[in-house]
């Protein structure tokens, strides 16, 4: 069997000590500001220094999203996204890095989960992260995702509980995603000061590579964030860049956040 | 059997319910779970409750029989009422919000966030806050307080602040999704009083544990007042809280028929409705498994209601097995029935009933002849309607 595409990544980047950095992760909206000019931003953003990219389905309901993401999916789900549309995106920008989908559970239960999985897998898609999807919410379709193509990617949040960060991690793959402070996704201040303590905890649980989210905005942040974990997670601060001021804007955070992220390593 | 059977162990009726949420919640969840234990077999803590509800909430409320809305159903027929709109603040609500805010004092969280719909979940909510002294935050639908102004007022004389929501259809799904939102971020200092048997486990059973205050009154008033059981229990059903509440005394008793009645705002056809029983299909929505109204790829479709607390696109799970198995019967009725039974049950009888709780008087209307003489219809009157009078006024074109 081969080498799933989201581990290859990760040994491509770690594989040289002395280049050793933090994996950049942008995360964007698909369909948004528009189908079309989407596909582009998937294309530029990933050949701008991205390692993985998020993709985001659109669900009316983004309960865990800040205003930025959800004005975006909101303005797709306007413009007609739908899951099947989203994967044909996602073909259609046949990116050579692996691509994880980020959404809502109910989109993919409507579309079929287990078709999603197949079809999701045969569009190049590489993970899966679910929002409202915590490890033991529903084994049957927990098992599911676990036999399919795609690397089940778990949320850790600060308030995870030993006995649930055992589980949690015990059924992911691919690599596991720490919040790094309590609240919605969206730009902060300031990177959170107890990150470091979570890092560590989740690290003794395990293995896996540990990419941190939630809050990250701007290419010093990154920088402090990438010190700790294995990837850094920048969404609201792209999707911010994207509408206001177009691709080119988007490219050039990302380029600065992988410059960041390179520096980091000195 | 209670349909709960082994809901605690799996956090679902059948295979609704469940914990749908992001990971940041499920330590509180699973705090509040053991709490509520803890409290359900503590003396001290019914004792404290029992006493709030008789002398803060003045329970119990009466079982009122209506002579002549009886003789408009059928000769014979007896409709009782449950009179929960003779609550403290008007509506059954409350009877849950004091049961979560002792929960949050056990819990030791000081601030507490709210969502409401028609403002009586928000009312009762900020009235436990003033009571024990708790922060309180209200998110509600821009649209929802332009419609119950006079409900934002009394929240905020009480101390509360209203929140108002500006996101989606800025009605009672997308306050629920801001007060989600306001959890994740204040979980550790917060709980969240959740006004309906809806979200997730455990707050489905929790609500309907403090509701099913109702519906053990209700069974000995009827066995005492007519020494049998109801024929049949009508309740509204948005979220489902009165109506579980009613129910859950009833739910072993074969013969009794349950009937739980929704909104079909402008007509079951015209898509502007809030039926999610009967026109819904099973979703995640809100942390939960249950109908939802939903497009076929997924998308939470806006519900409608003349009834800001009806107005909601979701349904509690444990209300999507009672469908499932039969036990329940659910219907519904237009906007202009509920209307229409706003009025008959004012002239008639002399009680305002809440918009919502006309659905269910509505029900009983369109359903004349339908009982025997003696048979007992009994009716949950879950809030009283002087917070829709100026609406009803606008919308039946009198003065203002």
């Amino acid at each position: 069997m081969s080498e799933h595409p989201i581990a290859a990544r990760w040994r491509a980047i770690r594989g040289n000590a002395g280049t050793r950095r933090a994996a950049l992760i942008p995360y964007l909206t698909a369909g948004f500001p528009t189908p079309e000019v989407s596909i582009e931003a998937l294309r530029r953003v990933a050949a701008a220094g991205a390692d993985f990219v998020e993709v985001g389905v659109p669900f009316s309901d983004p309960l865990a999203d800040g205003p930025t993401i959800q004005r975006s999916t909101q303005a797709a789900l306007d413009q007609g996204m739908t899951v099947p549309r989203v994967l044909d995106q996602i073909r259609r920008a046949a990116l050579e890095i692996p691509v994880v989908v980020m959404t809502y559970l109910n989109p993919l239960l409507a579309f079929g989960l287990e078709r999603f999985v197949r079809e999701a897998a045969a569009a190049g898609v590489s993970g899966l992260l679910l929002t409202d999807f915590p490890a033991g919410a529903d084994p049957d379709l927990e098992a599911l995702v676990r036999a399919s193509p795609l690397a089940l990617i778990r949320l850790i949040a600060p308030t995870t509980t030993p006995d649930r960060l055992a589980r949690a991690v015990e059924g992911a793959s691919g690599f596991l995603y720490l919040i790094s402070r309590l609240g919605v996704t969206g730009a902060r201040d300031a990177v959170s000061t107890d990150l470091a303590e979570h890092v560590a905890r989740v690290r003794s649980a395990s293995t896996l590579p540990l990419a941190v989210g939630f809050g990250i905005s701007t290419p010093a942040q990154a920088r402090a964030t990438g010190r700790l974990a294995d990837g850094v997670v920048v969404g609201s601060a792209i999707v911010d860049a994207l509408a206001t001021g177009g691709v080119g804007a988007a490219e050039r955070l990302v380029r600065q956040l992988a410059a960041a992220l390179r520096e980091g390593t000195a | 059997m209670p349909s709960d059977a082994g809901a605690r162990e799996t956090g679902r009726f059948g295979p609704y319910g469940g914990r749908y949420v992001p990971e940041t919640l499920m330590a509180a969840l699973e705090e509040l779970d053991r709490v509520h234990e803890a409290a359900k077999r503590d003396p001290a803590f019914w004792a404290e409750l029992d006493g709030l509800l008789k002398n803060y909430v003045g329970r119990p409320t009466p079982l009122t029989e209506a002579p002549r809305l009886g003789a408009q159903v059928g000769a014979g027929v007896v409709v009782a009422l449950k009179r929960e709109d003779l609550n403290h603040t008007g509506a059954h609500k409350i009877n849950n919000t004091l049961g979560q805010a002792l929960l949050a004092r056990r819990m030791g969280k000081r601030r507490i966030i709210a969502e409401t719909g028609a403002g009586q979940h928000g009312v009762a909510t900020a009235t436990v806050c003033a009571r024990f002294g708790l922060e309180c935050v209200v998110y509600m639908g821009e649209e929802d307080m332009r419609r119950q102004r006079l409900n934002v007022y009394r929240m905020e004389l009480m101390g509360a602040r209203v929140v108002p929501v500006t996101s989606g259809t800025r009605t009672l799904k997308d306050a629920t999704n801001e007060a989600l939102r306001d959890w994740v971020t204040n979980v550790t200092t917060t709980h969240y009083i959740i006004g309906s048997v809806v979200g997730p486990d455990p707050f489905p059973r929790i609500v309907r544990d403090f509701q099913s205050v109702i519906g053990r009154e209700a069974r000995a008033q009827t066995l005492e007042r007519w020494g049998k059981l109801p024929h049949t229990v009508v309740a509204c059903v948005g979220g489902g809280s009165n109506a579980m509440g009613i129910f859950s005394a009833f739910l072993a008793d074969q013969d009794v028929a349950l009937v739980g009645v929704e909104a079909a705002g402008e007509g079951l056809e015209s898509g502007r409705h809030a039926a999610s029983l009967g026109r819904g299909r099973p979703g995640v929505f809100h942390g939960s498994l249950s109908y939802l109204l939903q497009n076929a790829d997924g998308q939470v479709q806006p519900a409608h209601s003349v009834s800001a607390g009806l107005d909601y696109p979701g349904v509690g799970p444990e209300h999507a097995y009672l469908k499932d198995t039969g036990r329940v019967l659910y219907e519904a009725v237009t906007d202009r029935q509920a209307l229409e039974a706003f009025a008959s049950l004012s002239r008639l009888e002399g009680i305002l009933p809440a918009v919502e709780s006309a659905h269910a008087v509505a029900w009983v209307l369109a359903h004349r002849g339908a009982w025997r003489v003696g048979d007992v219809v009994l009716l949950n009157l879950s809030g009283r309607g002087d917070k829709d009078v100026a609406m009803v006024a606008e919308l039946t074109g009198a003065a203002t």
